[in-house]
């Protein structure tokens, strides 16, 4: 079990390391010049000489990458073009409203995808099946942004209800959550009702039923279980969609997370916030992902017992 | 018959199997509807400029004319400048629909090389190959596409250079894993023991046997590329205005929500028709490709 979880997590490094250098090159690519910059068009020509030496920006691309990845290891991410402060401090403040609203987003999508997925399959071709197989059909052709728009316009301009921007109470993460939550709400549904229907299908249920189980132990207990896994795929692929989602979602609200940092960065071209900001996000969903691979071990037995026994 | 060189037993069959996927895709009245939509869509995206013009209805700003509601003379009512909603509406679709082609026509060339070589190859190249790609696809589509762009800049090719990085990745492991289905079949083999060359073999042997999944996976990636264009334009690092894209359009339109609706409804119902009548295409071919998927 640990030994499984531990190489998983070893497998982890390469990814991130391909992670870095990636967005690494990517930005090194990118045509502004920091130093002009930070220090305004009226600079003389030996002040940015200095200040290029002083950020090394004249070392090769090999040195200035091992440099980057020692700092960000120290947690140094390099200090904002714009606003002059470290990037770390900026990013350790805005994150939690992205982690936050991508954990609700992703809550509710499983709390309402699943049950509606499942109702779907048991009651298949019925009038509730249908209307759950259309909803999930708009909701995932939907632009996320769009559906954002229109509960602003429906719940804070029309009646009233809800804030439609900031992030100061828990009322605020209603619409951003349900916004974050739609499409993959709509794919988790889909996949649940045709893992379901599958299952149920199977052997083992109709001795089940035979045996004289319960309808509902049925459903909860010999099919779910088993219809659990690629579900849980499907969540865990998700995931990082839905941080994607986020960024778009706190535009839409005005959130103060780390996808309204990375926007503006991007169009003031503030490279170190830029930088950080991708690499916090890929390295969370690469995370996620790390965890729903262990999630598996528990869900599925015979992976359970392939480590158990190997050990 | 007359023609010697004639094979009649190829086509035929070829047909035979191109119309039992028609028939099977016939007969799933969604996935119809979603031809219709497409089509509709396509019409218009093509025509655009006859039923409009472009510099006079969709670009140039009239302030006399803002925000007139829909019906009448502008079917979709005017926005902020005074523009034809219609005009910029269809305008958009063709942008949309070109841009979501265009990525996925050069991100499917490009996967399907990657991903051909990989699974046809094997061993190092394939192991070497395939970890760029998992590296690739760890980064969420979106957060990649936004990289590229920031190190780029925005505009139309720009945009089309970051979604199509951000696609390949998905094309070259379906491709791959499609490859590696008919590998080891025996017309491969004999494909090679007439001493037909790698790439041909890949190019004529292989992937007409694995296009079933690529096709499938093609469309609802058009699909999904449509709506993150929108959402890039909608959060400003998209196409820029004045270019009528339906996303951008609605980012132009927010701080008038309260009082012209309109302006954010219209453009995000032909985002979700269009998107929604990809997917249901996309379905339908993969239920009529594979008719053991179905039930």
């Amino acid at each position: 079990m640990l030994k499984y979880i531990a190489k998983r997590t070893l497998m982890m490094i390469p990814v991130i390391i391909g992670i870095s250098l990636i967005i690494f090159s990517i930005m090194e690519l990118s045509p502004g010049d920091p130093v002009t910059l930070m220090l305004g068009d009226g600079a003389s020509q030996q002040s940015i000489t200095e200040l290029r030496e002083e950020m090394g920006l004249n070392d090769n691309f090999v040195v200035k990458y091992v440099r980057y990845v020692k700092n960000a290891l120290m947690g140094d991410f390099g200090i904002s073009y714009r606003n002059k402060v470290p990037v770390i401090n900026e990013i350790a403040s805005r994150f939690p409203t992205t982690l936050n609203l991508t954990f609700w987003g992703v809550l509710l999508s499983v709390v309402i995808g699943i049950p509606v997925g499942v109702i779907s399959a048991i009651k298949q071709y019925t009038i509730i099946d249908t209307f759950s197989l259309f909803s999930a059909l708009i909701l995932t052709a939907m632009p996320a942004f769009w559906l954002g728009l229109m509960l602003i316009l429906l719940f804070s301009l029309k009646l009233n209800l809800l804030p439609a921007t900031g992030v100061d109470t828990w009322k605020h993460f209603i619409m951003p959550s349900i916004t974050l939550a739609a499409a993959s709400m709509a794919t988790i549904i889909r996949m649940t009702r045709s893992t379901m229907l599958e299952v149920i299908r199977q052997d083992y249920i109709r001795t089940a039923r035979s045996k004289g189980a319960g309808e509902c132990r049925i459903v909860f207990k010999h099919a779910l279980r088993n219809a659990l896994l690629p579900i849980v795929t499907i969540i865990g692929l998700n995931f990082g969609y839905q941080l994607g989602g986020a960024i778009v979602t706190e535009s839409v609200f005005a959130m103060p997370g780390i996808g309204t940092l990375m926007v503006a960065a991007v169009r003031t071209k503030d490279t170190p916030i830029v930088m950080a900001s991708v690499l916090f996000v890929a390295v969370l969903a690469g995370v996620i992902n790390l965890l729903v691979d262990v999630l598996y071990v528990y869900i599925d037995p015979r992976l359970k017992s392939e480590y158990v026994s190997s050990k | 018959m007359t023609d010697p060189k004639s094979k009649p037993r190829v086509p035929i069959k070829k047909k035979s199997q191109l119309l039992s996927i028609w028939h099977r895709f016939k007969k799933n009245k969604l996935a119809l509807f979603g031809v219709v939509v497409l089509a509709a869509m396509l019409l218009i995206a093509v025509f655009a400029n006859v039923i409009v013009n472009y510099e006079r209805d969709a670009l140039t700003q009239n302030m006399a004319l803002r925000f007139n509601p829909p019906g009448g003379e502008h079917i979709f009512g005017t926005d902020g400048f005074g523009r034809d909603l219609f005009a910029r509406i269809i305008f958009g679709a063709r942008i949309s629909l070109f841009v979501g082609v265009i990525t996925i026509s050069v991100s499917l060339i490009i996967g399907s090389v990657i991903g051909a070589s990989a699974g046809y190859y094997g061993g190092k190249i394939d192991n070497i190959l395939m970890r760029i790609m998992d590296v690739f696809l760890a980064i969420p589509q979106m957060i990649m596409a936004i990289s590229i762009v920031a190190a780029l800049g925005t505009g139309m090719i720009n945009i089309l250079i970051a979604l199509s990085i951000a696609q390949i990745p998905r094309f070259a492991r379906i491709v791959r894993s499609s490859i590696l289905t008919v590998k080891y079949q025996e017309f491969i083999e004999a494909a090679r023991a007439c001493g037909t060359s790698n790439s041909r073999i890949i190019a004529k042997h292989i992937l007409p046997n694995a296009i079933g999944p690529i096709i499938v996976q093609a469309t609802l990636n058009v699909a999904s590329t449509i709506l993150i264009i929108a959402a890039l334009s909608f959060v400003g690092l998209g196409i820029q205005p004045p270019t009528p894209e339906w996303g951008s359009m609605m980012a132009d339109a927010k701080s008038q929500m309260r009082y012209h609706e309109y302006l954010i409804i219209i453009p995000g119902i032909f985002i979700a028709l269009t998107v929604m009548s990809l997917n249901l295409i996309g379905d339908g071919l993969r239920d009529a490709l594979d008719p053991r998927l179905k039930n």
